[in-house]
């Protein structure tokens, strides 16, 4: 499949995210919003690498070249989902102070 | 010998430190002694320097390198030779007598300001020493600078006075003006020559290396520094208020130091002169100008330092004379014996004053031949001298300034002894107000009238016997002479114009002026001797009493120009522009700050589209930076 399918693909994700997190009031959405852009950014990572790995077949057999950013990958998902815990942990402290996950009611922070 | 050159200078430095920091400390006589006896050690090593001058030639010794970079290195030297060895003299003997004199004239003072006057007075020296051993322009500058501070100080010594203070400030500022041209002098030569050395400035080399502007433009900027400093038209006007100073102040920055500085500069520069006949013009022009300003001025004035003090500016005005016609050992001639009859003339005039309790008026004087022998006698004397009567001083070298004056244009030479008629005139006019006819002053100052202390006495005689023989160094060929002075000075003056004169000329032209003298000095005589000068009457005496109204021209022309300016800068510039450049970038910062306030609402949806915004620029501007960079391009042009 041509990578411009993954790059479109991984745009759409990615800018699904970004009006999520600009036009959503409920922190939970936001934040999957923000997983959605993250993932996103993935997907183009393991597609590109898998491209840049078949390239690499063709001119050597049993290269490992550019396999790198697929394990690359593993790692940001395992640091993503310790970001997840943080970050919902952070929304259920919100919900028992204010009884409500609207981001607008955070702006006590202002003063 | 590197030592003893080193103690010339040293001697008055010492002195000065001992008596500024020990103001509080020692007794008037232990100060009084100490200031006296270090010029007089540094009169004696002068003396040594002189006689192996006269043995071996110019001694040039290297210190310290006082300037030393890739391009340019000026070496700390002092250099003796003909000319400045006969300087030294000078300075450090009539500096001895005039220090000598000061111990009794001062001694109304307080022990500090005792000191800080002897303090004063030895830096004073010094500076003036360290002008004259310099073996280059920056050196000399440093001496030059010396001077012109010594001056203010000692201007205003009694510094409660504001006339006094201002007269102080007037010479300072006059002098910083001709410092100006003199330090563009220095610029200027070490551009093209990239040395201020006399050893090499001072060379046919150099001389070839530079074109006729250059030399031009040099010996007119060197020529606006003598004229601040020795006082010449237009920057001559704060001399006659240096009167201000105490009276051997007066003395000695009339006859030792300060206003020689620029003569001595001018023959040291003279083969620059001698080859720029502009600057040799302009220097006679406003040489014999200045003669006759002054000697006018004189005749009206009523106060006895203020009498001499525009006969010193005349004065100088021979002496540029002298030089502007290429007859610089006449100059250096003349420097020498008005040194010894005007430091006479004022210490003289200094202890006229003293007896009559600092009454300087002379028509409040008269009659004082009887009280005040020996002023009288010396007085005398140092009169005829600068009146140009043979056989005493001034006659040889005024005479010789005149006979190469008619050398070269004999309507120098007339204007000159037209000046000297003058000279004659107000000299005796002078003394006959001062010391012949009726007592016209108080009965308590008749009552205290009394003749000065010897140590007053003392250098007024040596003096007068100096002024009176001073000339025999001059004799020139025609009267049996062989002209010692200008023999010791060849060495320094490389192209002197020999005088194409006949003898009988020279007898001609020597008789007129004494003449003249003569009869000038006579009709001064006959008309003062009975009664002083009353008001001015006529509109020129009136005119000659404001001396030519000259300061209040230079008040209108220039200070208050200069105020109007000043105070429109302040109140307009400084209020408007520079007050609301700095108003207004608080106001700036401060209206900035309360809009920017406002984008902390504390909404998050804001913070994060804010955040989105600027990821989205920064992304424009990372992959477009060489379009913004054409853009910007285009738009500068």
């Amino acid at each position: 499949m041509s990578i411009q399918y993954y790059i479109i693909l991984c745009l759409t994700l990615f800018s699904i995210g970004v009006v999520g997190v600009l036009t959503r009031r409920n922190a939970i959405i936001v934040f999957m919003c923000i997983e959605l852009m993250l993932n996103a950014v993935n997907l183009l990572l393991v597609a590109f690498s898998k491209m840049y790995h078949g390239a690499a077949l063709q001119s050597a057999a049993n290269t490992t070249a550019g396999i790198d950013a697929q394990i690359f990958v593993f790692f940001i998902m395992v640091v993503a989902a310790a970001e997840v815990s943080v970050g919902l942990a952070i929304i259920v402290m919100m919900y028992r102070n204010t009884h409500s996950v609207d981001i607008n009611f955070l702006n006590r922070l202002k003063n | 010998m590197k030592i003893i050159i080193g103690f010339i200078v040293l001697w008055p430095l010492v002195g000065f430190l001992l008596n500024g920091l020990g103001r509080n400390i020692w007794s008037k006589k232990t100060i009084a002694t100490q200031a006296t006896g270090y010029i007089f050690a540094s009169f004696v090593f002068s003396l040594i320097a002189f006689w192996n001058v006269q043995e071996q030639g110019a001694i040039v010794v290297h210190y310290f390198d006082f300037i030393n970079t890739s391009t340019i290195k000026i070496p700390f030297d002092f250099r003796v030779d003909a000319l400045s060895s006969l300087f030294l003299l000078v300075i450090t003997g009539v500096g001895t007598l005039i220090h000598l004199y000061s111990s009794a004239y001062m001694h109304e003072e307080s022990a500090p300001h005792y000191a800080r006057y002897f303090a004063y007075l030895n830096l004073f020296i010094f500076s003036m020493l360290l002008l004259v051993l310099g073996d280059n322009y920056v050196i000399m500058f440093i001496g030059w600078e010396g001077v012109g501070l010594c001056s203010y100080l000692l201007i205003g010594y009694w510094f409660t006075n504001t006339t006094y203070n201002n007269a102080a400030k007037k010479a300072f500022i006059m002098n910083r003006i001709g410092d100006l041209g003199f330090l563009l002098a220095i610029f200027w030569l070490i551009v093209k020559l990239g040395t201020v050395s006399y050893g090499e400035v001072l060379t046919a080399e150099s001389l070839a290396k530079l074109s006729s502007t250059d030399i031009t433009a040099i010996t007119l900027l060197l020529f606006v520094g003598a004229m601040g400093k020795s006082a010449q038209i237009p920057l001559y006007t704060w001399l006659p208020d240096a009167m201000a100073g105490p009276t051997p102040v007066s003395a000695l920055i009339h006859a030792a130091t300060m206003v020689t500085a620029g003569i001595y500069m001018i023959t040291r520069t003279n083969i620059f002169y001698t080859h720029s006949e502009i600057a040799q013009t302009v220097v006679a022009i406003i040489g014999i100008s200045t003669a006759l300003l002054a000697a006018t001025i004189a005749i009206k004035q009523n106060d006895i330092k203020k009498v001499l003090a525009y006969s010193t500016v005349s004065q100088l005005g021979y002496m540029f004379l002298g030089l502007g016609v290429g007859a610089y050992s006449g100059a250096v001639f003349h420097v020498i014996t008005h040194a010894f009859f005007k430091a006479l003339l004022f210490l003289a005039a200094g202890s006229v004053i003293h007896a009559m309790h600092h009454e300087q008026d002379i028509r409040k004087m008269g009659g004082l031949k009887s009280k005040l022998p020996i002023t009288h006698l010396t007085f005398l004397i140092g009169c005829i001298a600068i009146a140009g009567v043979p056989p005493f001083s001034g006659f040889f070298s005024k005479d010789e300034i005149l006979a190469a004056a008619y050398a070269k244009n004999p309507i120098y030479w007339f204007l000159g002894v037209v000046g000297a008629a003058m000279t004659a005139f107000y000299m005796f006019r002078l003394y006959a107000t001062t010391f012949l006819g009726q007592f016209r002053g108080t009965e308590a100052q008749a009552s205290h009238l009394h003749e000065s202390p010897i140590s007053m006495t003392l250098p007024l005689i040596i003096l007068a016997v100096l002024s009176a023989v001073g000339g025999a160094m001059g004799v020139p060929e025609i009267l049996g002479g062989h002209h010692w002075l200008s023999h010791h000075l060849s060495s320094i003056i490389g192209a002197e114009h020999a005088l194409h004169l006949s003898h009988t000329t020279e007898w001609i032209l020597m008789g007129t002026s004494v003449a003249i003298a003569l009869v000038a000095l006579l009709i001064a005589i006959g008309k003062y001797s009975k009664q002083a000068d009353g008001e001015p009457q006529t509109a020129l005496g009136k005119f000659l009493y404001n001396k030519w109204l000259v300061d209040e021209l230079y008040e209108n022309a220039i200070v208050q120009p200069l105020n109007r300016l000043a105070g429109f800068l302040k109140d307009v510039v400084e209020k408007n522009v520079i007050d609301g450049v700095v108003n207004g970038t608080g106001k700036l910062v401060q209206y900035g700050a309360r809009q920017t306030r406002l984008m902390q609402s504390g909404q998050v949806g804001y913070y994060i589209l804010f955040m989105v915004l600027s990821i989205v620029l920064l992304f424009l501007i990372w992959f477009n930076d060489l379009a913004i960079t054409r853009f910007l391009h285009n738009l500068i042009q």
